[in-house]
């Protein structure tokens, strides 16, 4: 098996008895990119050297810590030191290109570190490059990028999902060995499932959000992609635990979530929520949720049908605060401090609506808009504030379900990756792809989506919702899930091939 | 509730800074129409007695000790700045009507 | 015509915490441009706003010192407004729970008591500073931005339209300065910016068609005590003229929503027309993601009003009743805690209450007045302390240096920062005082002036005088004056 292939935990084991080197799983996965990357299009910016230069600084700290005890425990409290991740481009990088998938901000280089960097550069991790994503994360392909769309590597004439498609399609296709996300109303689940890998939404609160361009504050996690479940627990284990940058950041001892995965579901409540397998999901997709199912009530899980009534309206209601604070957080982008100013302008004015006109494509405007009416003198009752009300609804039907099972399964999309330029012209129709994923923004809850099955020989999602701050239990069940099923082989994945005719995909 | 008229597009557009070009205008009008008129399915539910939720966890209180930590250099905060000048930030004529 | 004022004012005052309020940035004042900025302050993507509890405390005390109720339940909300001065476009303020609210200030109009209804004090965050290439904004070129000051926590008050006058307003506005000083909240210096005030006034006018109300004008950013009253003065003026001139507007015209927003121009003395706005602005308030509310209990409420020092009111009737002040005295005494703090001092070191505020308000505020008019601020950059005066004053209590002397000595303190006692010592100034010294020559003067003795015996009582002079000219000022009539009657005696 070829490095880049293999998981994170089987390298950590590689690298901790030298076996093998960070130079050379870093060189590894550049050559993986060098051959794939120009068909796939998962990074915005590759930092070959950066990366290079740290492998070797982790191989000689692993060197000199083979000496002595001291250093053999220092490997061992960092297991990820030497491994490969790739970013998703909206976390704040030093020195290194942010964009946040935007030509707004192609050539702003933040002089700061999020704290989700920090933290996965002192666990010694390796940054390879940035990730493409929709822009300022608001699309659901990876088409809204201001740059190129990414592809699946599981079929190149469909989309990765998105907003973090890169980093999905990255982690799948050994261009990265793990990769961050970021998930608003399903951005890491969503890609995870239509590349056939594992994403996790931690608990709003969970993961620190200083660093993270914002889009829909009070919805935004960062959160890990991986192969496995395991290597998902691993690097989440990097990511959580409280920042005192971070106002919302839940102040708590961070659980051991490796030592979580043992165990099984005997006796495990597992809900059904109805209202997630109506008939707007792909048949081929709810046989292979509901084959999942099975796996679990075999193990000896109960499985009891819920009831999610206010579902429908989740995603109407999303569709208003999301664009709501974002067009809040981006009124900042105004060609001042950073990002692109429009030539000539006359004056401030014009400067600004040239300079945010120019630079932002029509998904971001159109939030903007969205969101700025739904603000607007007038309309704030009736949008924004009625919104907040039917979330509160949409959080007491989490409640209620919790009082009946531990955890919820649903598929994580209603089909599996659909086609470049299929919905990207209709909006309301790319809307309804997040109808599954969105309601746990929401409330704020954990989620996890990992691999059930193939069809088409496309990957399908399985959806673990839990309680707040239940992720230890959203592992092991996904865990006890993966090592039941086995549902995919992970890498390979099939070589992409050069898409057929472009032109003749985009029917809209 | 429901649609949204060619006029309120525009002024929304001024209201988010944004010089959207005629064709634009045209297609937000219609696209911002069809979102609205299928959020308006909120309005289905009674939420009299709902309290909006604008905070998802329970946080209170979340504050820090009034500490000078030192600023940052003058030339990371500048170097981003498409237009820079002694020291500061420069910006066209400013409109009085702004 | 018969009309009355209405004006209502919203001050803006800097608090004086050591760093801003969502980052540790220093609040520091005057320093180059762009050097008190880091990503927070300057709204780089991903970064996030954390609380200065220490803000909580200055507004909430605020609020408290101005009578307010405190909210329980409080939260930040952002105000949305595109502007080159606000880094993230929005400023994030408090909208519909603000910390404090329905509070009252009793102010003194000649002499008499008038109460200011506080509709609300909330905490919000300041913008940068804008430089402009021309002399103003209007015809600049470009407009340069120093994120300095951006972030640095303001709390806003708001009055009711309690005000009838510009001089009420002035005097409103000096009262609550005195207030906010008083509590060490903020040092509201109104030429540094640290305290800045938006006038709103209009008229009820009653004539024998019945009542009308003036369209209301927003006077913006008055920055000085006098700008405030001139420029309120001017518009209102401006108001009786143009109603005297146009009437009433025609009926069915809808006023009520209609604000103007007006400038000062200091140096032409009047108001211009910023513009006129059909609809309050459209600022998009919401709830703040990033920030949870502010949840206080009733506890933390009364810890920090315990904490809070004399206020005026209160410090003013005990100067009255235990100094025997009279009102005007320990009003203006009190006008400012660092004067009622010297006179207090002083007066205890001394032991001479009625003397020190003679002194106090008679020769150190006439030295204070030549440093500007602002008194605290005079007070606290010069080198007259309690210690420093009280010195000064038991020399002349104690008449070992005559009355004009102690002014001259004053001065001289206040110029140099020497102590009262080198000053006297270089300068000679001691009185003497000694019998002894004095019995010569009273004698010599007696001996020289047979023809003035002479009148004195026959009764011209007030040659004295004459002879008291000859002793003070032969010791240039320094005899004691009392001693040297008592020598001389005796001597004649």
């Amino acid at each position: 098996m070829k490095l880049c292939e293999m998981t994170a935990y089987e390298l950590s084991a590689a690298l901790a008895e030298r076996r093998v080197s960070a130079v050379e799983v870093v060189k590894a996965v550049f050559e993986r990119i060098d051959a794939w990357e120009e068909e796939l299009r998962c990074y915005i910016t590759l930092d070959r050297e950066g990366a290079l230069a740290a492998a070797r600084e982790v191989d000689a700290e692993r060197a000199k810590g083979a000496k002595g005890t001291k250093g053999a425990k220092e490997a061992n409290s960092r297991p990820l030191a030497g491994i490969p991740v790739a970013v998703k481009d909206n976390l704040s990088t030093r020195g290194l290109p942010t964009t946040c998938g935007s030509r707004h901000l192609q050539h702003y280089i933040p002089p700061y570190d999020a704290t989700v960097i920090e933290k996965i550069r002192a666990a010694g991790m390796i940054v390879i490059g940035k990730t493409n994503m929709d822009e300022f994360a608001m699309g659901s392909s990876t088409e809204t990028s201001g740059f190129y769309p990414t592809r699946n590597p599981w079929d190149t004439a469909r989309i990765p999902g998105g907003s973090s498609g890169g980093s999905a399609a990255a982690v799948a296709a050994g261009e990265a060995v793990l990769a961050l996300g970021s998930d608003t109303g399903g951005s890491i689940r969503q890609p995870a499932a239509f590349c056939g890998v594992v994403g996790l939404k931690p608990t709003y609160g969970l993961v620190s959000r200083y660093g993270l361009g914002a889009y829909g504050s009070s919805f935004d996690q960062v959160g890990p992609l991986a192969r496995d479940v395991r290597d998902t627990a691993m690097l989440l284990q990097v990511l959580a635990g409280y920042d005192p940058l971070d106002s919302t950041s839940i102040h708590r001892e961070v659980p051991d979530y490796l030592a979580a995965l043992g165990g099984d579901v005997r006796g495990l409540v597992v809900g059904l929520p109805q209202e997630y397998f109506s008939p707007g999901i792909d048949s081929g997709v709810r046989a292979a949720v509901l084959a999942a199912v099975k796996v679990l009530e075999e193990g000896g899980a109960i499985i009891k049908e819920v009831s999610l009534p206010h579902t429908e309206y989740a995603l109407a209601a999303f569709y208003l605060i999301a664009p709501s604070e974002c067009s809040s957080n981006l009124a900042r982008f105004d060609g001042i401090r950073y990002g692109y100013r429009a030539a000539g302008a006359p004056d401030t004015v014009t400067m600004f609506c040239r300079s945010r006109a120019e630079s932002f494509g029509p998904e971001v405007k159109r939030r903007i808009m969205l969101g700025t009416y739904a603000l607007s003198s007038g309309y704030y009752d009736a949008y924004y504030l009625k919104a907040q009300r039917v979330r509160t609804l949409v959080k007491q039907d989490f409640d209620k379900a919790f009082a009946e099972c531990q955890v919820l399964v649903t598929p994580t999309t209603p089909t599996t990756a659909f086609r470049l330029g299929e919905k990207i012209n209709d909006p309301l129709a790319m809307y309804m792809t997040d109808i599954c994923t969105i309601p746990v923004n929401m409330a704020a809850l954990p989620a996890i989506s990992v691999p059930c099955g193939l069809v088409g020989g496309l990957p399908v999602g399985l959806q673990l919702i839990a309680p707040v701050l239940q992720e230890e239990l959203l592992l092991r069940t996904a865990y006890y899930y993966e090592q039941a099923a086995a549902p995919l082989s992970h890498c390979p994945k099939p070589e992409p091939k050069p898409e057929p005719k472009p032109s003749s995909e985009v029917s809209k | 509730m429901g649609a949204i008229t060619r006029r309120q597009v525009e002024h929304v557009a001024r209201l988010a800074r944004l010089e959207l070009t005629e064709e634009e205008i045209d297609l937000f009008t219609t696209q911002l129409g069809d979102i609205l008129k299928w959020v308006d399915k909120l309005q289905e539910l009674d939420t009299t007695d709902v309290e909006p939720t604008a905070h998802t966890i329970p946080l209170r209180n979340v504050m820090r000790k009034d500490e000078v930590k030192p600023s940052w250099p003058k030339e990371e905060i500048l170097k981003n700045a498409s237009d820079e000048h002694n020291g500061f930030f420069r910006v066209p004529r400013i409109l009085e009507e702004e | 015509m018969n009309y009355e004022t209405i004006i209502g004012l919203e001050v803006h005052a800097e608090l004086l915490t050591a760093s801003k309020l969502w980052c540790g940035c220093s609040t520091a004042f005057g320093n180059e441009p762009n050097t008190q900025v880091c990503p927070i302050c300057l709204g780089l993507p991903g970064t996030l706003p954390v609380l200065n509890e220490k803000a909580v405390e200055y507004a909430v005390k605020a609020g408290l010192a101005l009578g307010c109720r405190i909210a329980e339940w409080s939260r930040f909300d952002r105000k949305q407004y595109f502007y080159p001065d606000l880094p993230k476009a929005y400023q994030i303020s408090q909208y519909d729970l603000p910390l404090c609210r329905e509070g009252r200030v009793v102010i003194t109009v000649d002499g008499l008591s008038r109460e200011v209804g506080i509709l609300r004090v909330h905490l919000e965050e300041e913008a940068g500073k804008l430089v402009h290439s021309g002399e103003s904004l209007h015809g600049s070129e470009y407009s340069l931005v120093d994120y300095n000051r951006g972030g640095i926590p303001l709390i806003e008050i708001v009055t009711a339209p309690d005000l009838r006058s510009p001089e009420e307003a002035r005097i409103f506005l000096e009262r609550l300065r005195t207030v906010l000083r008083y509590i060490g909240v903020s040092d509201c210096k109104m030429e540094e910016g640290s305290l800045r005030c938006d006038a709103n006034v209009n008229l009820r006018i009653k004539d024998e068609e019945g009542e009308y109300r003036t369209p209301i004008v927003e006077i913006k950013n008055l920055n000085s005590f006098r700008a405030v009253e001139r420029a309120l003065t001017y518009e209102v003026r401006r108001q009786v003229d143009e109603f005297m001139e146009k009437g009433r507007p025609p009926a069915g015209t809808d006023l009520s929503r209609t604000k103007v927003t007006a400038g000062w121009n200091e140096a032409l003395g009047r108001t211009y027309v910023q513009r006129q706005k059909e609809l309050a602005d459209d600022y998009r308030y919401f709830p703040d993601p990033d920030l949870p509310p502010v949840v206080l209990s009733s506890e933390q409420v009364e810890k920090w009003r315990a904490e809070l020092p004399e206020l005026p009111e209160e410090k003013e009737s005990r100067f009255r009743r235990e100094y025997g002040l009279p009102a005007y005295d320990a009003a203006v005494l009190t006008a400012s805690r660092a004067v009622a703090d010297l006179f207090e001092e002083t007066a205890r070191l001394t032991g001479d209450a009625k003397m020190v505020s003679n002194w106090v308000m008679g020769e150190v505020f006439r030295l204070l007045k030549g440093a500007g008019d602002d008194l605290e601020q005079a007070l606290r950059h010069c080198s007259i302390t309690p210690a420093a005066l009280a010195e000064l004053l038991l020399f002349v209590k104690n008449e070992r240096i005559n009355a004009n002397s102690g002014k001259e000595v004053l001065e001289e303190m206040y110029r140099t920062g020497k102590a009262a006692t080198q000053i006297i010592a270089e300068k000679g100034l001691e009185q003497i005082s000694g019998r002894d010294q004095l019995a010569g020559l009273v004698a010599e003067v007696i001996a020289a002036h047979p023809g003035v003795v002479e009148d004195i015996k026959n009764g011209k009582k007030a040659a004295i005088g004459f002879l008291v002079g000859q002793v003070m000219k032969a010791t240039k000022g320094k005899a004691n004056p009392k001693l040297v009539n008592e020598l001389i009657t005796q001597s004649l005696s």
